[in-house]
């Protein structure tokens, strides 16, 4: 038996989300007395995906067949069912992430797998294996005990701290048979916005909400997001308005963020929204209105109108640095 | 055309969440139910496209008699006939088995599903039942229109979006802007009363995870507000406070 660990790549590089899944996966070898493999589809460089062993990884399969080379969530699921036959894992784990589940899920039909998709933290193995999952958009947790032979986990950014140690991985070709039935459905186009920090990934994520007051207005918010790193979002309406594209949506509808520090501004904190930033660990409220909702949320609150207060902020930033 | 449209019976999205017995039940007191929301934007399309193209549109639910009243909103808003699999589903594989089990016998051209329950979150049922039926599935599609057998559809992805096409039968996970949610008119309410419900026991799944127990998070400390004229004092604050910068 082994641990089987899937890392997403963005341009050639292993995502932060996925170096967590690697310590997540490694830390449950140790416990379990075996051996944590990754597996990797696409382009990188073998020294790229040899700094997996810092994790704790001990090898790495690599897909890298040019068909493989946009995601396809069906074809990756054939190669990672592929990857657990080949190295008898038990306990598989990938980055939550759109890409990830589908294929995750996709994985465990064909195997006969259980799959939990939302973990937030280490499985506890004194009795069986239970792991703590997020349930309710946020609101609440669940514990599961899961039981099937292989064990699929999804897990949620920040389950665990990923610390670097020093281990190198030993890097493998990886080319099981590609089948046509994943490949039946045509890419046409894509629409990408380029160099643009990922929501999911990011450290920090900026956001702006109707108090902004158009999209003409967003450069004092894009100045701070760029000053501090930081990724950004906005509120249902913002994207429902056409001021900001539709992927930067954050909430029970859209994309759910766990950043270290989330900063919203003119945002008024329906629950809605809230559930897609309450696993954020540290939360900045700035409105207007001393009643606003998002004060209940935040750790820290400022009463005041986000044009006279984004452009300061970016200038003690600037300053501080 | 035959769509069939998969929907949750969930708290609404305001719903205060508690639990009951030892915290291993879901405490329903005072919960208002809706259609969870994903899956009413997944229905909205279904019925466009039904007007525009023509066909069929069954709703199915893994769920208890208490998902009725959403069943039957869902028939008020067009769909024709549903299915309710009895049963309180607590794993997705079992769920997904249970949906499968239904569509097996390939007799629908569009599977449709919201791209994640807004109880259990896991954004995986349309991928098991995709794989389960032998056939692609996609998450999150944000727009969809069907020319002959073929689906034109978007989907969202890191960053952007991808356009695609791909031969029916699909299953797909919806989102906004897909199409408006909808809201049942008089006509729909009044035929939604004899519109056919069917209630089928499940099939004999394994359930490969089971409830141990719920957890709330804990309570939030307070919040510490800084007066505007002092706004950069946050900026010191995150660093050696927080430490988040
Ligand atoms: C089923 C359902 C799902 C939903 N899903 C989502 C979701 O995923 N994400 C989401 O965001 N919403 C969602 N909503 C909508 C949600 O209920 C709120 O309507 C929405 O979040 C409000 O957006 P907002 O705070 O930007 O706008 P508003 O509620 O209009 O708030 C604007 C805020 O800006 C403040 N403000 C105004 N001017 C200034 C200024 N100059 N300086 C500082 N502050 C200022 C105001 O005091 C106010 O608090 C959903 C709703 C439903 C019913
Ligand atoms: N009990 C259920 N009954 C019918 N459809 C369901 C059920 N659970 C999940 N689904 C469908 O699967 C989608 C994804 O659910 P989930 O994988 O739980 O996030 C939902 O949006 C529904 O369309």
């Amino acid at each position: 038996m082994s641990i089987l660990i899937f890392v997403e790549l963005d341009n050639g590089s292993i995502k932060k989300t996925s170096l967590e899944a690697v310590a997540y996966g490694a830390e449950i070898a140790k416990v379990k007395g075996t051996t944590a493999t990754v597996l990797a589809i696409g382009n990188a460089e073998a020294s790229e995906l040899a700094s997996a062993g810092a994790y704790g990884a001990s090898k790495v399969l690599h897909a890298n067949a040019s068909e493989l080379a946009t995601e396809n969530a069906m074809a990756y699921a054939s190669v990672l069912a592929a990857a657990v036959q080949q190295e008898g894992a038990e306990v598989v784990i990938l980055p939550k992430s759109g890409l990830c589940d589908s294929m995750g899920a996709r994985a465990a039909a064909k195997l006969g797998a259980s799959i939990v998709s939302g973990v937030t933290e280490l499985p506890d193995l004194t009795d069986g294996f239970k792991v703590k999952r997020s349930i309710y958009t946020g609101k609440a947790f669940a514990t599961v005990a899961v039981k099937g032979a292989i064990k699929i986990l999804g897990i949620k950014k920040n389950a665990i701290e990923a610390i670097a140690g020093s281990g190198s991985a030993e890097v493998v070709g990886f080319s099981p048979a590609l089948g046509g039935g994943d490949f039946v459905a045509k890419v046409i186009s894509q629409e990408k916005a380029s160099g643009e920090l990922s929501l999911t990934e990011a450290d920090i994520v900026v956001s702006g909400g109707r108090g902004m007051k158009g999209p003409e207005h967003w450069q004092p918010l894009l100045d701070l997001a760029q000053s501090l790193g930081a990724a950004t979002g906005c509120s249902k309406p913002v994207s429902d308005l056409d001021w900001r594209p539709h992927h930067e949506h954050i909430g029970q509808t859209g994309i759910k963020v766990a950043p270290n520090l989330y900063i919203a501004c003119g945002i008024s904190g329906a629950i809605q929204h809230l559930a897609g930033v309450n696993s954020s660990k540290v939360i900045v409220a700035i409105n207007k209105d001393p009643e606003a909702p998002f004060f209940k949320a935040a750790d820290y609150g400022i009463v005041g109108d986000v044009f006279d207060i984004l452009p300061r902020l970016t200038k003690a930033v600037k300053e501080s640095k | 055309m035959k769509i069939l449209v998969c929907i949750t019976n969930v708290p609404d999205t305001t719903a205060k969440i508690s639990f009951t017995d030892n915290d291993t039940k879901f405490n329903k007191a005072g919960v208002q139910y809706i259609i969870g929301p994903y899956d009413d934007y997944a229905l909205a399309r279904a019925v466009e496209l039904k007007e525009k193209l023509g066909g069929t549109i069954t709703v199915l639910n893994v769920g208890e008699a208490e998902s009725d009243p959403q069943i039957r909103k869902a028939l008020a808003i067009g769909a024709d006939d549903a299915i309710r699999v009895n049963c309180d589903p607590q794993d997705s594989y079992f769920t997904a088995a249970q949906i499968a089990a239904i569509a097996k016998d390939g007799s629908y051209d569009l599977i449709l599903m919201g791209r994640e329950s807004i109880d259990f979150n896991s954004g995986v049922v349309h991928s098991l039942v995709g794989e389960m039926l032998g056939i692609p599935s996609f998450s999150p599609v944000m727009k969809l229109d069907i020319e002959g057998s073929t689906a034109k559809f978007a989907r969202e992805i890191e960053g952007g979006k991808e356009n695609l096409e791909a031969p029916l039968p699909l299953v797909l996970g919806c989102q906004e802007p897909i199409a408006e949610w909808k809201i049942p008119n008089m006509r729909g309410i009044m035929t939604a009363r004899t519109k056919p419900l069917k209630v089928v026991e499940p099939v004999a799944v394994d359930e490969l995870a089971t409830l141990d127990k719920y957890t709330l998070p804990a309570p939030k400390g307070a919040c510490k507000m800084i007066p505007a004229d002092q706004a950069e004092t946050l900026i010191s604050l995150l660093k050696t406070e927080a430490k988040v910068l």
